[in-house]
């Protein structure tokens, strides 16, 4: 029999399905190859009952000749982001540490009616502010790859790292992501997977611990189109709780998938050919300019004229965002609370927050805080917002020429953990060809192209018009085809 | 046009200019962004939701009811209503405000420029009518209540509150005198009443004034630097509050000193304020827009269901209350002040024009006075013994009717009103059973009268000599002589055919 960690979700789905193999089998193999991998620091914690409870229930479906849901038996790993009913939820944060919500995400319990189970929640840059898995109050997350010849520990890409991580090394089949800018796809990119972020208001913000509210957005990362197609159907769809929710059905994406791109045109945006990007990169675009064509896409020259502004934007909306919405941590009702003898109010304050803080998660309070202040709101926050709708704009004028636009995901491949510890700005360049799609709101996704020179993996970058997510996984499919990536990296763990 | 408020300083008089941002709780079941309640006076913590509670990943959707009620309250102010709104985040750290902002609207109010009248009132300072500008309401969420009494060394929180839609209701320093203020406070409150959208309850804090006050020597053109008092809940508070500032500031102003522009607080037990934080403390907010809320944008549908749920208003009942019911102004003006006068009025006027079989506007005279005076005039002499739940608008218009056709005289109908209100029962009833009728029989009458004129022929002579105030004389025997039951037209009438 197959080894049936290195399945799927579809196949997973299906084998059960057919009884070629029981959802338990399933989860159980998850369970002890998630175990066997603590060197990766995947997991925050880990919850082997939560995966079985799914299977058995999707097996006595199956055994009842039950209707079974479109993940029943696929056990998934769930980013420590979203909030999940009595299990430990942190953000990878010490403020949150040993906080178990009282409710469950719309995302992860739309995950759990479509018959999924949880493997454990995945570590995750700090309040998925980060973007290489290094600013975990739980400790880094490392890549399952490694520069070929070389023991050093490489950086899953943030702040889905944990996610990109586990599916990477096949001990999760498939796992939640959140991307604010570029939080699926970059990790994504580093770890030689496939993930999407849909369209702004696809999937439900409510129940996760919010970063920036007017980008952040949940999507699934997996190790094939088809898988993401499946588990974005079950993630996404219309929740009254989440006022800036889509009120749109959901289409059948995994159905709807087709290679075929003729009569559809590929936009190739100029500005994406920045300094600082790896040759291997820019080659694998040509690469992939090539497969798509050869899927009868036509291949059009595009300008989006505002991208360079997009990344600094980002970092001004983002943390201005981020700085009012992790207020709410304060050491009063749950959580961390430090509080000194015979301290007041403020005293706890600080101390709580100066304690349950990590540095980058302050680095970016602080400078949210800044922006947003009196004196500076115009100059920063105002001009920001305007930046935001001038990229916005850009895309919009794109749509005239093109149905989906092809870039590079990253302007690198991986890089040691630790290696730009000291460099923020250099790490905020990681997301400069994904922060444009996330200003935007736009679906986009990554899938894997090449390994490179060290044997890392790069990834290729599909961005589409508003609520077409169907015409980038389609591309992405086409792109799968070709690519024929199925490179695994080797086990060390 | 100024009011005649003045204060006497030493170096010259000063007059006060005054703004009020009154704090009304949006009526509703449930809170501006959450489903829990808003009931008053549940046990602590009772009713917060999660997004109340700003639990992780917690999110506000806005609650339809309460932006319906902002908006009525705006058309019923006259106010421009803005289509497009957004909601904004005032950013302060407190252990009363669980998630750290309060969801606000700074940059784009629903209601914008809108007015109210307030009444000439020359007993109460307000030598004419003088309508106040208010600048716009805005909708914002209540914060909790943070609790000290309850441990030697901690504080509590109550975050039952926390969430609660408020209107922040802004006027423009139109007022000059604590008399306009108050009838500010309260013609506003008077409508929020007719409304529907708060419940006008001081004490209970669903409605609450920052009073804003500065000074100017008499004629100046510049405003003075003001102060403002936040939080003061009762109409009588407000003008104490202006009072006791407007002076402090001449004071201060007049040994040399300047106004600090600085937030204060009233202290209820010496009538005075003390500052609570200055402008070097003030906080910088942050404002920005909500990211987790979409722009408010109402559609046409919308505001004109709004307008269609709108009551006849304060000013509009006044008016029709006088030119099509004939009454004084002053009638007019008791009678609409209050949602309860109003109705209770209209019910009764109903009731009396079905029960006599002539139109309200004809009856409607009787029925005010009966309501403002006669009627409260009973009850308060009865004092304990009265029970409100007997004076139905039946019986009371039963009443009316009966006095109208003359069957009883005015103190009768009081004295029926007196036992309806103790122990119940039919006026006609207790007319009959006892004996409170009056006695509109001619022969009756006519007989006692003649009796009377013939045991006094003297006292004839003296009339028809010339002493008409022997008039008085006979309808007092006549009356005493039918134990005070006779009508008194009927008694006059024949008085004067006999006596030519």
């Amino acid at each position: 029999m197959t080894e049936l960690t290195t399945l799927g979700v579809k196949a997973i789905r299906d084998g059960v399905r057919a009884g070629d193999f029981t959802a338990r089998e399933v989860a159980e193999s998850f369970n002890s190859a998630v175990a066997a991998a603590a060197e990766l620091n995947a997991f925050i914690v880990t919850t082997p009952d939560h995966a079985l409870a799914a299977a058995d229930a999707a097996d006595s479906a199956r055994a009842d000749g039950k209707d079974m849901g479109p993940m029943a038996g696929v056990p998934i790993g769930m980013k420590d982001l979203f909030a999940t009913h009595g299990v430990q939820t942190t953000a990878a944060s010490h403020i949150l540490e040993g906080f178990k919500p009282q409710y469950e995400s719309t995302v992860s319990q739309n995950l759990w009616d479509a018959g999924a189970g949880m493997l454990g929640k995945l570590n995750l840059d700090q309040f998925a502010m980060g973007s290489s898995n290094e600013t975990s109050y739980f400790g880094n997350v490392s890549s399952p790859w490694r520069k070929e010849g070389t023991n050093k520990p490489m950086s899953p890409g943030g702040s889905s790292g944990g996610s990109s991580s586990a599916v990477a090394a096949r001990i999760a089949p498939a796992a939640t992501g959140t991307d604010t800018g570029g939080s699926i796809r970059q990790p994504a990119a580093f770890a030689g997977i496939c993930g999407i972020k849909p369209t702004y208001g696809r999937c439900s913000r409510w129940g996760v611990v919010a970063f920036a509210s007017s980008l952040d957005q949940a999507g699934p990362m997996a190790r094939s189109v088809e898988d993401c197609a499946i588990m974005l159907g079950a993630m996404a769809g219309f929740d009254p709780k989440d006022a800036t929710s889509l009120q749109m059905d959901v289409p059948d994406w995994e159905s709807a998938l087709s290679a075929d791109l003729k009569g559809k045109k590929v936009g190739i945006p100029k500005e994406y050919r920045m300094e600082g990007t790896d040759q291997a990169i820019l080659d694998s675009w040509d690469q992939g300019k090539a497969w798509l064509k050869d899927a009868g896409a036509e291949i059009v020259d595009i300008s989006l004229p505002h991208t360079k502004y997009a990344l600094p934007a980002y970092y001004i909306i983002a943390p201005a965002e981020a700085s009012s919405n992790l207020a709410r941590y304060d050491g009063v009702r749950y959580g961390l609370r430090d509080l000194p003898e015979g301290a007041g109010l403020q005293d706890m304050y600080a101390e709580t927050r100066a304690a349950g803080f990590g540095d980058e998660v302050k680095r970016r309070i602080l400078i949210g805080t800044y922006v947003l202040s009196a004196g500076f709101y115009d100059a920063y926050y105002n001009q920001a917002q305007k930046v935001r709708a001038l990229v916005a704009r850009d895309f919009e004028q794109a749509w005239a020429q093109c149905d989906v636009i092809l870039a590079p995901t990253t302007p690198t491949a991986s890089f040691p953990l630790g290696s730009l510890e000291n460099d923020p700005l250099t790490m905020y360049l990681n997301d400069v060809f994904a922060v444009p799609a996330s200003l935007a709101g736009l679906p986009a996704m990554s899938v894997p192209a090449t390994l490179n020179e060290d044997g890392l993996p790069l990834g290729l970058q599909l961005v589409g018009k508003p609520f077409d997510e169907q015409m980038v996984l389609n591309a992405g499919l086409a792109i799968q085809q070709r690519s024929g990536f199925d490179h695994a990296p080797e086990k060390w763990w | 046009m100024m009011s005649n408020y003045r204060i006497q300083g030493q170096t010259g008089e000063w007059e006060v200019v005054i703004g009020l941002e009154v704090h009304a709780q949006v009526t509703s079941n449930a809170k501006l962004f959450s489903g829990a309640s808003t009931a008053f006076g549940a046990e602590p913590n009772s009713q917060v939701s999660l997004v109340d509670a700003a639990m992780p990943g917690m999110l506000p959707v806005p609650n339809a009811e309460c932006v319906r009620q902002a908006v009525r309250t705006g058309m019923a102010i006259e106010a421009e209503i803005h289509k497009w709104s957004r909601f904004d985040r005032k950013n302060y750290f407190y252990a009363d405000l669980p998630q750290g902002y309060q969801i606000s609207q700074l940059y784009h109010p629903i209601v914008g420029e809108g007015q109210l009248l307030i009444e000439a009132d020359e007993k109460g300072g307000i030598p004419e009518d003088k309508v106040i500008g208010i600048e716009r309401i805005h909708i914002e969420q209540d914060a909790g209540k943070l609790m000290h009494d309850q441990h030697p060394t901690m504080s509590y929180v109550d975050l039952n509150r926390s969430g609660v839609a408020l209107m922040e209701i802004v006027s423009k320093p139109d007022m000059t005198s604590p008399a306009e203020a108050g009838a500010y406070v309260r013609k506003l409150r008077s409508i929020l009443r007719y409304v529907g959208s708060c419940d006008g309850n001081m004490e209970e804090g669903s409605m609450r004034a920052d009073v804003n006050v500065s000074v100017r020597k008499v004629g100046d053109a510049e405003l003075g630097t003001r102060t403002e008092t936040k939080n003061v809940n009762s109409v009588r508070f407000v003008m104490q509050v202006i009072e006791y500032e407007a002076n402090r500031q001449v004071d201060v102003l007049e040994s040399g000193g300047s106004v600090d522009q600085e937030t204060r607080l009233f202290d209820v037990a010496t009538g005075t304020t003390r500052t609570m934080r200055s402008k070097e403390d003030a906080h910088d907010y942050r404002y920005f827009p909500d990211p987790d809320l979409l722009p408010l944008v109402l559609e046409d549908d919308f505001l004109t269901d709004c307008r269609a749920s709108l009551p006849e208003l304060p000013d509009a009942k006044r008016t029709r209350y006088e030119q099509e019911l004939g009454l004084t102004p002053y009638n007019a003006r008791e009678l609409t002040a209050e949602v309860e006068t109003f109705a209770r009025f209209e019910t009764l006027l109903a009731a009396t024009a079905k029960a006599i079989g002539k139109p309200e506007t004809k009856v409607a005279t009787q029925v005010a006075n009966w309501a403002l005076s006669v009627a409260p005039g009973v009850v308060k002499g009865l004092g304990d013994e009265a029970d409100l739940s007997n004076s139905t608008p039946e019986a009371q218009a039963t009443i009316l009717s009966m006095q109208d056709k003359g069957e009883i005289s005015g103190g009768q109908a009081k004295e029926i009103y007196e036992i309806v209100l103790k122990e119940g029962g039919n006026p006609e009833a207790i007319a009959d059973e006892k004996g409170l009728k009056q006695v509109s029989d001619t022969g009756a009458i006519e007989a006692a009268i003649d009796e009377i004129l013939a045991n006094n022929a003297d006292k004839v002579e003296q009339y028809k000599g010339g002493k008409d105030k022997l008039f008085g004389f006979f309808v007092g025997q006549t009356m005493k002589a039918m134990q005070g039951k006779a009508n008194p037209a009927v008694v006059n009438q024949i008085l004067k055919d006999k006596l030519g």
